[in-house]
């Protein structure tokens, strides 16, 4: 199972290849690794339809008790079979809707790689794995959303959806942290069992809250749903897999994951029941009020998503079954519907549907998909669409804990902008008047329809065979959700009940709220107070103060003057150490000790002295290097004398060719100046040597107490012991901290080919070739 | 010993801080070699001084033992030596090539060329 | 600064330090020495050479261009670090052949670390020095 999830980043890194060296079959060829994982899975149907669990686990991080670890049940099964089956198709549409884009190659690349992230969120069973897969999803789905890179529009829609999941991530990070040390276990399918710990911890609530942010943010609910609009700015394809049918469903995936272990308490209810429910009003109310393509299915994507969140929030084993079936509906018409919108698109030149009609006629292939989609959204038999609603309404209706009538009502009115909406996409493009558009329209190739017509037809045969589909896979699903086990019934008929009158209503009333748009739409306009006040421009306005914050400060601080950057720092450095030591040290025990110091000693100190005053006082450029030279061969040979022969060598060697390197840069640079002013030297001499002052003092509070070592008997214990060398301090460096010293000659390496660039590489050179 | 070396160390500081608040570019490169010294040197006294016996086994021991310098400060230093010849260099070639395109080696005109640029 | 007898004494001490410094870096881990001291040791020779007869003639002596050796280096200590992780260990678990050699005496993974340690700081060094001293 690793591979089927790591195939999907190596093919990413040879898309571009491929694509390179094939050119027009590139996603012909493509197609085949989400098909062949599609396959994979599917192969596992049987499997998991009687109940069976997959699961794999490798070793990753032991220390942290991170594990690789997948697992397949019903929920991630439904998942990697929408992942990979949906994005098969999506390939295939990629490769017709941006045939003549020269960075096609790239947007495999990123496809691929967003497929095998999400299928390694689905799979996980680990919650810090999850967290990494979910991460980069979010990643692949920003650079996908930027793949416009040219249009500042496109970079700005990017960078909002970036930082809304990410910030949503790191609330995610921190809840599922909370999670596991609540839990003590890591790994996802061992947290049920522990529910009741986790719930009656005190961090349940805190957990559950950081989790939930997280899951808003990437699923689009209320208030964080405002990136999904702006995410239309990705090509369609794009649109249609991350930001409908998969990415925007991670949100969905973890709740319902977790549902069997974070789910039923009061606080679970109240906030997904209610903050789903609330997007899914506020979404569906201001879908049909656009008029542009992608937009509407934008709102009606947030919408929906609210749906399956207030579905989760009731968490009954009908509301269960409904956000399941619900997610398979809506993942297939839309996904159908965005395509088709992206085929609009592309033939006619405008997605604004004021300018379509009678599409229906030259795009005969493209309206079945529209049309079985778009039935399927409005909930008409025999779709599965009308199956999705009906167990909504069956389960609102249930929800006897909560409050049946109002969740009812809410439905029923979700459901009415769902069903306009699904009027407005297809309806108006596809028949009706002929109008002029940009370009002639035509049927687009069959790589785009295609897409929209198998969608449709898994709708349709899902509708009518609904039972002998999709049944044993489905309690499977639901019960992974729910946590115990649930039958599952499904069809077409339930007979003249309650629900079936609600859904004849919703029709009703969604095909009269088309009909008398033009009439409505005035009304409800000053309805919406969201662009001035809602969170989208809260964002913004947050977002432009904390830039302002950042250059204000920075004006303070970045003044271009060295000095006063050196004067901050040592004047923060110095108020800590005062601070430190006025309030915690007896500056009595200081003990001044120079009985031991011998002559030459005494000789040494006297030398560095002298020379490092002679460096100040100096005019001369070679004497100043000269004084400094002098320090450092005295430091050497203090070197030797106490004990460290390797830091002699080591200093001697460095002394020396510092000083080859300081006379080959002074020799070209200009003789010594003093700019400065009386003034300001004497203000900078007082502060050097009280800082200087500071550390004498600091070094003596140090050195009268008693050094307590740990780490230097363990060297002097085992440096022959466990590294099998003699010479202590090289065996530090070698072995017991060889890492740091990787780092080191590492650094070092890149100090050099930046001299080398400094030096080499001009920008008059550059201008030349 | 250590007493005489705060102090030596103290000087150094102070001679390291104040070169590298002059204007002058050559003296803010010699003030970063002085630093580099000084710090060094606090290590190196920080983690003890003692005369003459470096922290080598025997050629027929395991262990060390009786007294020895402290091992892990002189690893700390070696490789700070080593890193600060580094950045030492790095600072001079790039204010080498600094004065070369400004023309000049005084800090504040410096900052201000900067800003005359659109 | 062509002066004969340093140019001389040069050309008669680049083989000497450098026999010298690998020795230093062999025998680092028992006695004093190491990679970064025989390493600087090396380049310290080049170094003279550079001055006394001209960076071209030390170019000349160094087989290949100073920037690949610190790529080198680089490639063996993350190598050596590696071997363990082959073996099963974590990363730079030090390992070692049980056989003792003449001269070398044992070898393990910490001695080709030190090597690329040596090789690294080699390059480095004549890579700064060799640049500076071709000057504009």
């Amino acid at each position: 199972m690793l591979y089927a999830v790591v195939s999907g980043f190596g093919a990413a890194l040879v898309a571009p290849l491929i694509h390179q060296s094939v050119r027009r079959w590139s996603g012909w060829l493509l197609v085949l690794l989400p098909l062949a994982l599609f396959g994979y899975f599917a192969s596992h149907m049987e499997q998991i339809s009687d109940g069976e669990k997959i699961a794999f686990a490798y070793t990753w991080v032991p220390s942290l008790d991170v594990e690789l670890a997948f697992m397949l049940d019903g929920l991630s099964l439904l998942f990697v079979l929408l992942v990979s089956g949906i994005g098969a198709l999506i390939v295939l549409y990629g490769s017709a809707y941006l045939a003549d884009h020269p960075q096609l190659g790239r947007f495999y690349a990123y496809l691929l790689m967003f497929m095998a992230s999400m299928l390694g969120v689905a799979l996980a069973d680990n919650l810090i794995t999850l967290f990494i897969f979910w991460e980069l999803t979010s990643i692949s789905s920003y650079l996908l959303i930027a793949f416009k890179h040219d249009y500042e529009s496109s970079r700005e829609a990017a960078k909002k959806a970036l930082i809304v999941t990410g910030a949503g991530g790191l609330a995610l990070l921190a809840g599922l942290i909370l999670v596991g040390i609540e839990a003590d276990t890591w790994t996802i399918s061992e947290l049920a069992s522990r529910k009741d710990v986790i719930q009656e911890g005190g961090l349940y609530l805190p957990a559950l809250l950081l989790i939930l942010v997280g899951c808003f943010a990437k699923s689009a609910q209320f208030p964080f749903h405002f990136w999904l609009p702006y995410a239309m700015e990705a090509p369609t394809p794009v649109s249609a897999y991350l930001h409908s049918a998969t990415m925007v469903k991670a949100g969905v995936y973890l709740l319902a994951r977790l549902h069997p272990s974070l789910g039923g308490t009061d606080e679970w209810h109240a906030i997904v029941t209610g903050v789903g429910g609330l997007t899914m009003l506020i979404a569906g109310f201001i879908a049909w009020q656009h008029t542009d393509l992608k937009k509407i299915l934008a709102y009606t994507t947030i919408s929906a998503l609210g749906i399956l969140v207030f579905l989760l929030g009731i968490g009954t084993g009908l509301a269960v079954k409904g956000a399941m079936i619900f997610l398979l509906v809506h993942s297939l018409y839309k996904g159908a519907l965005f395509m088709v919108a992206g085929s609009i698109d592309h033939e006619t030149g405008t997605r604004d549907i004021a300018q379509l009609g009678d599409l229906a006629k030259s795009m005969p292939f493209t309206a079945v998909g529209a049309g079985l989609a778009a039935l399927s959204m409005a909930g008409l038999p025999p779709l599965l669409g009308f199956i999705g609603k009906e167990i909504i309404y069956e389960a609102t209706q249930e929800a006897h804990d909560l409050l049946p009538l109002v969740l009812t009502a809410a439905a029923l009115l979700a459901n009415i902008f769902n069903v306009a909406a699904a009027a407005m996409v297809t309806l108006k493009p596809f028949t009706g008047q002929a109008a002029h558009t940009p370009k002639h329209p035509h049927e687009a190739p069959l790589a785009m329809w295609i897409g929209p017509v198998v969608l449709g037809g898994f709708t349709l045969a899902f509708g009518v065979a609904s039972n002998l589909l999709l049944k044993d896979f489905f309690a499977q699903t639901v019960a992974a959700v729910y946590g115990k086990p649930y039958e599952v019934k499904l069809g077409l008929w339930h007979g003249l009940n309650t629900t079936l009158v609600l859904s004849v209503v919703t029709l009703v009333a969604g095909g009269l709220l088309y009909a008398y748009l033009r009439q409505i739409l005035p009304i409800v306009k000053p309805l919406n107070v969201g662009e001035k006040l809602g969170p989208d421009r809260l964002y913004d306005i947050g977002f432009e103060g904390i830039l302002d914050f950042a250059s204000l400060t920075e004006r303070f601080f970045q003044n271009g003057h060295l000095r006063y950057y050196l004067m901050t720092i040592i004047f923060t450095l110095s108020s800590l150490l005062i601070l430190t030591m006025t309030t915690q040290i007896d500056f009595d025990s200081i003990q001044l000790n120079v009985d031991d110091v011998l002559l030459h000693e005494y000789l040494l100190a006297g030398l560095m002295i002298a020379a490092a005053i002679t460096i100040t006082m100096t005019s001369s450029r070679l004497m100043a290097v000269a004084a400094l030279g002098v320090v450092g061969y005295s430091v050497a040979l203090l070197y030797v004398f106490y004990g460290a022969p390797d830091l002699a060598m080591t200093q001697f060697s460095i002394e020396t060719l510092s000083v080859v390197v300081l006379v080959l840069v002074l020799y070209r640079l200009p003789k010594f100046k003093d700019f400065s002013t009386p003034r300001s030297r004497a203000r900078d001499g007082i502060i050097a040597v009280m800082f200087g002052g500071l550390v004498t003092t600091l070094i003596l509070i140090i050195t009268s107490e008693p050094l307590q070592s740990r780490l230097s008997p363990y060297f002097a214990e085992n440096s022959y012991v466990l590294a099998k060398g003699h010479n202590v301090v090289n065996v530090i460096l070698v072995d017991f901290r060889g890492f740091d010293t990787m780092g080191e000659i590492t650094v070092l390496g890149v100090a050099a080919i930046g001299i080398f660039a400094l030096l080499k590489l001009r920008p008059s050179s550059r201008k030349e070739e | 010993m250590e007493t005489v070396l705060a102090f030596v160390i103290g000087i150094l500081f102070a001679v390291g801080i104040y070169l590298m608040m002059r204007r002058s570019l050559v003296k803010l490169i010699i003030g970063l070699g002085v630093l580099g010294h000084a710090a060094n040197l606090l290590i190196f006294t920080v983690g003890r001084l003692t005369r003459g016996e470096p922290p080598l086994i025997g050629k027929h021991e395991e262990v060390l033992s009786g007294t020895f310098a402290d091992p892990l400060p002189q690893a700390l230093i070696l490789t700070a030596i080593v890193i600060g010849f580094g950045v030492q260099v790095f600072a001079a070639v790039l204010i080498k090539s600094a004065y070369r395109i400004v023309g000049t080696d005084d800090l504040d005109e410096m900052k201000s060329t900067d800003e005359t640029q659109p | 600064m062509p002066s004969l007898i340093l140019s001389t004494a040069t050309r008669y001490l680049l083989p000497l330090m450098l026999l010298f410094s690998v020795f230093v870096l062999i025998r680092g881990h028992n006695e004093p020495g190491g990679g970064f001291i025989g390493g600087l040791v090396a380049s310290t020779a080049y170094a003279l050479y550079a001055i006394s007869s001209g960076v071209e003639k030390a170019r000349a002596a160094l087989p290949i261009e100073p920037r690949y050796i610190i790529a080198v280096g680089l490639g063996i200590a993350v190598t050596s670090g590696m071997i363990s992780m082959i073996l099963g260990d974590p990363f730079m678990t030090s390992q070692w052949l049980d056989t003792v050699f003449p001269v070398i005496g044992k070898v393990g993974t910490p001695v080709m670390f030190d090597t690329g340690v040596y090789l690294v700081v080699i390059g480095v060094t004549l890579t700064i020095i060799f640049n500076l001293a071709e000057g504009e």
